[in-house]
């Protein structure tokens, strides 16, 4: 059985929707530029790709009447798209919801605590209430409709590109007949100051993949895949958009935040998503990379894909140099941007590229261009060792 | 059908397996999983490093996993964890660290599934890994996700379960399964594991 | 402050800042490698001594890099600090 994608919402800092992002993808227009939305000692400096969107103006268009966080939000945003461009109109289906985010409500916790902690009094509880990681996917859920079946995953870089996966799991097992899968996640000052301490931000625009390259730029965003059976793709009528032919996770079990040098994890996840898509290195014709920019994942990614494709790399590129690095939401915007690539044949480029990796010799596209693609992968490797690899292939035969 | 062959429960100062129980009141969360290590005879230096959630996850997967040889199982063995405070307990260290010098370390267990990189780290496990969140343990759906990493051809083996720590509270239940019948064993299924987390 | 009252003070620290709980910092060696096989650190070990040098000694370093060659050992650190704490 397949698990068709007929649906897809895409929220990110070079776009609020599908095609935003994409003419951006297309004409090599990125969203990364110094932090302006958020009160921090790095503001005006620190290189970002923010959602041009207020919180405020998301919470009005949503028609929301409680405060909720911007993680949240931005989910809603991205996953309102996605079930929209389904076109689902049957009642009966089982739906199931499976996010990915890091970052949870941290977004309005982050200013609860400074005056609660100087008075117990002080602080307003409606900024803690939906901290939670959890608690931002029901919320989403709740406005979307999508509940019965809701869960949360977080497994840091990897969670929406694993909640994806697991979404897949639960349309083959019959536990669903629908899974909206993704994930979201929001800037915030904790994040910035966590990554600032591990050194690991480029105080420029990120290069991945280039020999100079010097860390990665932080981002936010949402981005969410609709999935469906065979069963519902044939009752509804729907289109298949394209299809999750494979996907893999391995822990790389080498250390808590670096990738063991020679990238034995993300080998063992992409060569597992081909076997189970059923097709050899030769098949892809596009890698969506995991591609942050820091000199650890870059080499180690780098590494695995020689070792893994050999003289068959395909065409490969990373959209962070577009988006800045998601977090728990960039499994979800890159399978979106993956979908893209099937679904309009073309493939992107890695923007600020001027110079291979020396140990690697690796080439990313550096330019939009249009050709034949059936297979693409997309890759999210996470602190804690967790690597994932999907495959998304043409629908060979409807479209 | 697929067999819990080893457990470990934490709780209220209360660490039990299938061999042994062993209460250890202690004043503060570091006596109780230093002293709980140490009392354990367990070594493994960079325990000490580690935030409260992954010392006592660590120390969880050391009782339930003695004797297992992990490796036998090259990609077939797999981790599948839980909670439902994430990882709110070194949130907490961490933000508060912010406002002198972020720590670099104290930031690195502010994600709930480091306690699965920590555990596949020392146990060299390479399988599919997964962490949930979730309002309460929930076993419905570790079963179901558990047995279907377990089906297909060959052996294979989850290490799995729930690892919740906040301020003093400690929720813990790690447990091991085997996708082959093990005599004397308990089966995998909602009632045996509801039992194992009514401890 | 002379160079061994300051490599003493740096043993307390480290072992304080890094959690080496299991280490008695009179056990740590002037010349002992700190990284890899020595006292076995890693690399968010060494953005803590990074946050230590700043926090505790008055002394930056920009760039993380340097790491491995300044954290060599606690003589190498001590003499980094002596010739670059701003005053």
């Amino acid at each position: 059985m397949a698990i068709h994608i007929t649906g897809a919402g895409v929220v990110s800092s070079i776009g609020h929707n599908y095609e935003q992002c994409f003419n951006s993808l297309v004409n090599g227009s990125h969203g990364i530029k110094p932090l302006s939305r958020i009160d921090s000692r790095f503001a005006g400096s620190l290189p970002v790709g923010e959602v041009a969107v207020s919180n405020e103006m998301m919470t009005s268009q949503f028609g929301l009447q409680k405060v909720v966080t911007r993680t949240a939000l931005l989910g809603i945003h991205a996953a309102a798209e996605a079930v929209q461009s389904a076109g689902i109109t049957g009642t009966n289906w089982r739906k199931g919801f499976v996010s990915g985010t890091t970052v949870g409500g941290m977004d309005r916790s982050e200013f609860f605590f400074p005056s609660f902690l100087k008075d117990r009094e002080a602080g307003d509880l409606r900024d803690v209430v939906h901290h939670g990681c959890g608690s931002v996917t029901n919320v989403i859920a709740e406005h979307i409709g999508f509940t019965d079946f809701v869960t949360t995953i977080n497994t840091a870089c990897s969670s929406s590109v694993n909640a994806i996966i697991y979404a897949s799991k639960l349309i083959k097992h019959g536990i669903v007949d629908i899974a909206l899968a993704g994930g979201t996640d929001a800037l915030t000052r904790f994040t910035i100051n966590g990554f600032k301490s591990l050194m690991i931000l480029d105080e420029e625009p990120c290069r991945p993949f280039d020999a100079r390259r010097a860390g990665l730029n932080l981002g936010e965003g949402a981005g969410y895949l609709l999935l469906v059976s065979d069963k519902v793709l044939e009752a509804e009528g729907l289109v298949s958009r394209g299809i999750i032919t494979g996907f893999g996770n391995t822990n790389d079990a080498y250390h808590q935040t670096a990738s063991s040098p020679d990238g034995r994890g993300s080998f063992a996840a992409m060569q597992e998503a081909l076997q189970a898509a059923s097709i050899s290195p030769g098949d892809v014709n596009y890698i969506n990379l995991h591609g942050t920019g820091t000199v650890n994942n870059d080499l180690s990614e780098g590494r695995a894909i020689n070792r893994l494709f050999n003289d068959n790399v395909p065409a490969i590129s990373s959209t962070k140099s577009f988006t800045g690095h998601t977090l728990g939401a960039c499994g979800g915007i890159e399978a979106v941007f993956s979908l893209m690539a099937l679904e309009r044949q073309c493939v992107f480029g890695n923007l600020r590229f001027t110079e291979p990796i020396h140990e690697t010799g690796l080439s990313p596209q550096r330019e939009f261009s249009a050709r034949p693609v059936n297979h693409v992968m997309s890759n999210s490797f996470g602190f804690g060792g967790n690597c994932s690899s999907i495959i998304l292939s043409r629908n060979m035969k409807g479209q | 059908m697929n067999s819990i062959t080893s457990f470990c429960r934490i709780r209220n100062n209360r660490f039990t397996t299938e061999q042994l129980v062993i209460e250890h009141p202690a004043a503060s969360k570091d006596e109780f999983s230093i002293g709980l290590y140490e009392r354990l005879q367990l070594n493994y230096p960079k325990f000490y490093k580690m935030d409260q959630q992954c010392r006592l996850g660590y120390i969880a997967s050391e009782l339930v996993l003695k004797g297992v040889d992990v490796s036998a199982y090259a990609d077939s063995f797999s981790l599948v964890l839980s909670n439902a405070d994430g990882s709110l307990d070194t949130d907490l260290r961490f933000q508060q660290s912010i406002s002198s010098v972020a720590s670099p370390s104290l930031f690195v267990y502010t994600l709930p599934s480091m306690v699965a990189g920590e555990i596949c780290i020392r146990h060299k496990i390479k399988g599919e890994n997964a962490f949930f969140v979730t309002p309460s343990f929930n076993a419905e759906l570790l079963i179901e996700y558990v047995d279907s990493l377990l089906a297909g051809p060959g052996d294979h083996a989850c290490l799995a379960g729930w690892v919740n720590v906040l301020d003093a509270q400690h929720d813990i239940l790690l447990y091991l399964v085997e996708n082959r019948r093990v005599n004397g064993s308990r089966a995998h299924n909602m009632n045996e594991l509801n039992k194992l987390y009514g401890q | 402050m002379k160079i061994e009252s300051l490599m003493a003070d740096l043993k307390k620290q480290i072992v304080e800042a890094l959690n080496l709980r299991h280490i008695n910092p009179d056990d740590i060696g002037d010349d002992q490698a700190l990284f890899v096989d020595g006292l076995g650190l890693d690399s968010i070990d060494a953005l803590e001594l990074i946050v230590l040098l700043q926090q505790k000694h008055n002394t930056k370093i920009a760039n993380a890099q340097d790491g491995p060659k300044i954290f060599k050992s606690v003589r190498t650190m001590a003499e980094y600090i002596q010739a670059n704490a701003s005053r």
